[in-house]
């Protein structure tokens, strides 16, 4: 990934960034983040097969900001993310400089936010494949029957909450299952406590989400968590016609209203 | 019954006394008297003060180990337990566990002038040891209490700051905040290290005890400093955040001293051995 | 009491299995649907695993549950009440299968609940435990129980250890009286050990824990902490994840006037761990954060409860979503 690594020594000598988020390969042989101060740094970075976790999650971690500007390696989930970290000012374009990567895994010259905005309009959005197809076989279910398979699922959840802290659109500092004054979700991992959890998390992505499934990879127990917040935003495509992470003014589906807003969902 | 080391005794609420808008005391008696009687703890040390349903919270204990029949305490609403306390009356139940901690070594001080220094809500947990001194007055020398808040509204204790005012062996310096006075105030106007400073108290034979938000104490640190105070003659306490108050849940440490065994009390000495996490 | 070796037949197991059923709860590993290792009560031998690496969760959950209630109450403003738990009724279990970091874990656990003020409940159920290990046969390159002073078959906190033998059979080591009763049960599945040649696996040391706390007590201050958890996320998958990790939470939870208050499993890594009412946060970011679960269990720990912190499992590095690997971080601290 030749390009990666030289557009990054170029952002770092000529000081247009401070940091480099991008991928590096761990001893064990695992993709993992790296954080890439120095030009002569820069070599240790890749990119391939391996490399799907979503950086975006860093743009609004304290110690990360504090270098000053950022430069991400980008694949299309991470530039969807930065892009509704933007609409939801958590970010500032300024702030950032795009290493773009394709879905194929080539080096992508992203100059700024609109061309980003341009590459994102050109690709598909929906959910993953596989994914598409489990929810399929969810959505056929009866009622009980889905509602048996969370259970299932969400009774093995210890609430280590990864799925919350590697999510890029978690950003809150305090999450509502922190509030306790009332304690809305019981801070003990039962299945009824877990299964609020999850419906919580879910439903303060819907519309946000925008689909990358880390959250699911994150899980050291194997939830498929991340199904329900994609169900949610095919919902938000189904109903509102957007998905998420396409432009830096979008404004959230479920809590913006609009007099020619579909209400059929409402019981 | 099977109890164990997190169950509560039950208190009673005998007496609520309103501080200040948002800090009250309560008066809590042993609901079982043989709770009573087993009962005894020394200044410094702390419990977990709870309400069945909302959780527990840690606060020294203010009253003096010298008054037997009771154990009081100062709270500010803040979280949801005090917030919870607050709501409670007269003759409601609280869960008290405790008490946990170490204690202010006063039979070391005795023969000593000691010189108490407190910022707000943080007189309480000082209550216990002046008190406690008071109590003991032949075994101590002067004793010097500098006591601050944000306004005259904020002072805690405002009965009994008249008490030590007219006790003739007492020296009792209050201030407030500038711009926290009222037309009436009679006392200092100023910020606590800066009333210190004035006030220059001897270093001579002399145990400083200081408590106080974070701000306070870094700024008292230096004038106690200039005044010729030891390290080792500087106590404070340490507020950290705790839940089972006696070593196990791993919350309140700070590098390996744990705030609920080796503290709630600490010499300046002390925590300059310690990291700055607290 | 001295440890004696005898052999189990690899046909014997399942008697001895069935056995212990009888009038006790066993907690096995079995291989789940989604193909983790998971244990379970009681579940039929033929579910049992033997030949697993490593479960994904430990099994601390024995002794220190996920949840775990500590008393009743009855919120009546005047008379509320409370009412204890019966710690007599907490059920005897067979833990089998456990391999040697996972046992030795009960020692770190017992010197964390129990020194100065014993927890009954932790007390209470580790005495009605009875913890029949498994050596190891097989290792990957996130283990590292011998640099922590273990190894791949040691019988630190086993009262029955089953070593494999290259022929299928075990080798049994009885090591305690809990474990001598267990073979008095059924003392014809225990047959005499002749020299049968063990298959134990070997784990590569990586540091010397000893050199390591010795340069963790002056490294509080050092840049490594940042540069290291850059990527830490914050969740608590390594600490719900580690056998010794103890850190809790205490909570009450009510319906109507009866409630009850229990503790639950917590991480240091969490923001809001440390956080006080007032605002102020003494480990205020993650890379403070991520230093304290070094410290504490290669620094604090054996310079407190004269215990390490960790056996060497890997389970935290195994359940990281961002590679945070920490015998590879542990190596390098050796060397700053």
């Amino acid at each position: 990934m030749n390009s990666i690594v030289s557009r990054a020594k170029e952002l770092l000598e000529n000081k247009s960034v401070q940091v480099i988020v991008g991928f590096e390969a761990g001893p064990t042989g695992k993709a993992r983040p790296a954080f890439v101060t120095y030009p002569s740094k820069t070599d240790i970075l890749i990119f391939d097969e391996r490399c799907v976790q979503n950086l975006a999650v860093y743009l609004t971690k304290k110690e990360v900001k504090q270098f000053g500007k950022i430069g991400i390696v980008a694949t299309l989930p991470i530039m969807r993310s930065i892009m509704m970290l933007i609409s939801e000012q958590q970010v500032f374009a300024e702030n950032i400089e795009i290493l773009g990567v394709s879905t194929e895994g080539k080096y992508l010259d992203i100059a700024d936010i609109q061309v980003m905005q341009g590459y994102i309009e050109k690709c598909d959005l929906s959910n993953p494949s596989n994914d598409q197809e489990t929810l399929a076989m969810l959505n056929k279910m009866s009622m009980q029957e889905k509602f048996d398979y969370w259970q299932n699922e969400l009774s093995t959840c210890i609430k280590c909450y990864a799925c919350r802290q590697a999510c890029p659109m978690c950003y809150c500092t305090r999450c509502a299952v922190e509030c306790n004054q009332p304690q809305w979700i019981p801070v003990q991992a039962n299945t009824h406590g877990n299964m609020e959890w999850h419906i919580l998390r879910a439903m303060h992505l819907a519309g946000r989400c925008i689909s990358c499934g880390e959250c699911g990879r994150a899980c050291p127990v194997n939830i498929p968590c991340h199904l329900l917040t994609m169900q949610l935003a095919d919902q938000a495509h189904k109903y509102f016609n957007v998905y998420a992470g396409t432009s830096e003014k979008m404004s959230s589906v479920l809590s913006t209203y609009e007099p020619n807003d579909k209400e059929s969902f409402i019981l | 019954m099977c109890n164990n080391i997190y169950t509560p005794y039950l208190m009673q609420i005998e007496d609520i006394i309103e501080e200040t808008s948002d800090a009250r005391t309560f008066r809590l008696k042993f609901k079982n008297p043989d709770d009573a009687e087993k009962f005894s703890f020394k200044a410094g040390q702390f419990g977990e003060y709870s309400v069945f349903g909302e959780g527990e919270s840690t606060f020294c204990i203010a009253s003096s180990p010298t008054r037997k029949e009771y154990i009081e305490c100062t709270f500010r609403k803040a979280g949801r337990v005090t917030n919870a306390l607050a709501n409670l009356e007269i003759g409601d139940t609280v869960g008290f566990r405790g008490p946990y901690g170490n204690t202010f070594p006063i039979e070391e001080w005795e023969g000593k002038n000691l010189l108490y220094i407190a910022g707000g809500i943080a007189l309480p947990p000082m209550r216990c040891v002046i008190w406690n001194t008071i109590d003991l007055r032949e075994k101590y020398k002067d004793i010097t209490i500098v006591y601050g808040a944000r306004s005259v509204a904020d002072l805690v204790y405002k009965h009994e700051l008249k008490v030590w005012e007219e006790m003739p062996d007492i020296k009792l310096i209050t201030t407030v905040d500038p711009g926290g006075q009222t037309p009436d105030w009679k006392g200092e106007i100023g910020f606590v290290p800066m009333v210190l400073e004035k006030a220059a108290p001897s270093s001579e034979n002399t145990i400083a005890i200081l408590c106080g938000p974070p701000v306070m104490i870094k700024f008292t640190m230096p004038v106690l400093k200039k005044l010729g105070f030891q390290d080792k003659d500087i106590f404070t306490t340490l507020e950290n955040r705790m839940k089972c108050g006696f070593g196990k849940c791993g919350r309140c440490n700070v590098g390996k001293v744990f705030v609920c065994k080796d503290g709630p009390v600490f010499t300046n000495e002390q925590l300059l051995t310690m990291p700055q996490e607290y | 009491m001295e440890t004696t070796h005898k052999i189990i037949r690899k046909h014997s197991l399942e008697k001895l299995y069935v056995t212990l059923l009888e009038n006790r709860k066993i907690y096995a590993p079995v291989k789940q649907a989604d193909n983790l290792i998971g244990y379970q009560y009681n579940p039929a031998f033929s579910e049992v695993t033997f030949d697993h690496l490593q479960s994904t969760l430990s099994v601390k959950n024995v002794v220190f549950p996920k949840v775990e209630n500590l008393f009743y109450y009855t919120n009546n403003k005047t008379d509320s009440t409370v009412k204890g738990i019966d710690l007599e009724k907490f059920p005897e279990v067979v833990l089998w299968g456990a391999h040697p970091c996972d046992t030795a874990a009960y020692d770190v656990l017992r010197s964390i609940f129990c020194w100065d003020i014993k927890d009954e409940f932790f007390a209470a159920r580790l005495e009605k435990l009875v913890v029949i290990g498994l050596a190891c046969h097989k290792s990957d390159a996130l283990c590292f129980c011998t640099s922590v002073g273990l190894s791949p078959d040691s019988s630190k906190g086993s009262d029955i250890l089953l070593v494999p033998l290259n022929n299928g059979d075990y080798k049994a080591e009885i090591i305690t009286e809990k474990g001598s009763r267990i073979v008095a049960e059924s003392p014809e599945i225990f047959e005499n050990y002749g020299d049968e040649t063990v298959n134990v696996t070997v784990v590569e040391q990586k540091f010397d824990h000893k050199q390591l706390t010795s340069k963790l007590s002056n490294a509080f201050e050092h840049p490594f902490w940042l540069a290291n958890s850059l990527r830490c996320i914050g969740c608590g998958a390594c600490a719900y994840v580690c056998p010794t990790c103890a850190c809790f939470d205490i909570q009450d939870e009510t319906r109507g006037k009866n409630g009850k208050r229990y503790r639950s499993w917590d991480s240091c890594g969490f923001g809001l761990f440390t956080l006080h009412t007032s605002g102020h946060n003494p480990r205020e970011v993650q890379s403070q954060r991520w230093r304290q679960r070094i410290l504490h269990k290669f620094s604090y720990m054996p310079e407190r409860n004269e215990s390490l912190g960790c056996v060497g499992c890997g389970r935290c590095s195994r359940a990281c979503p961002v590679d945070m690997n920490i015998a590879e971080q542990l190596q390098a601290l050796q060397s700053i």
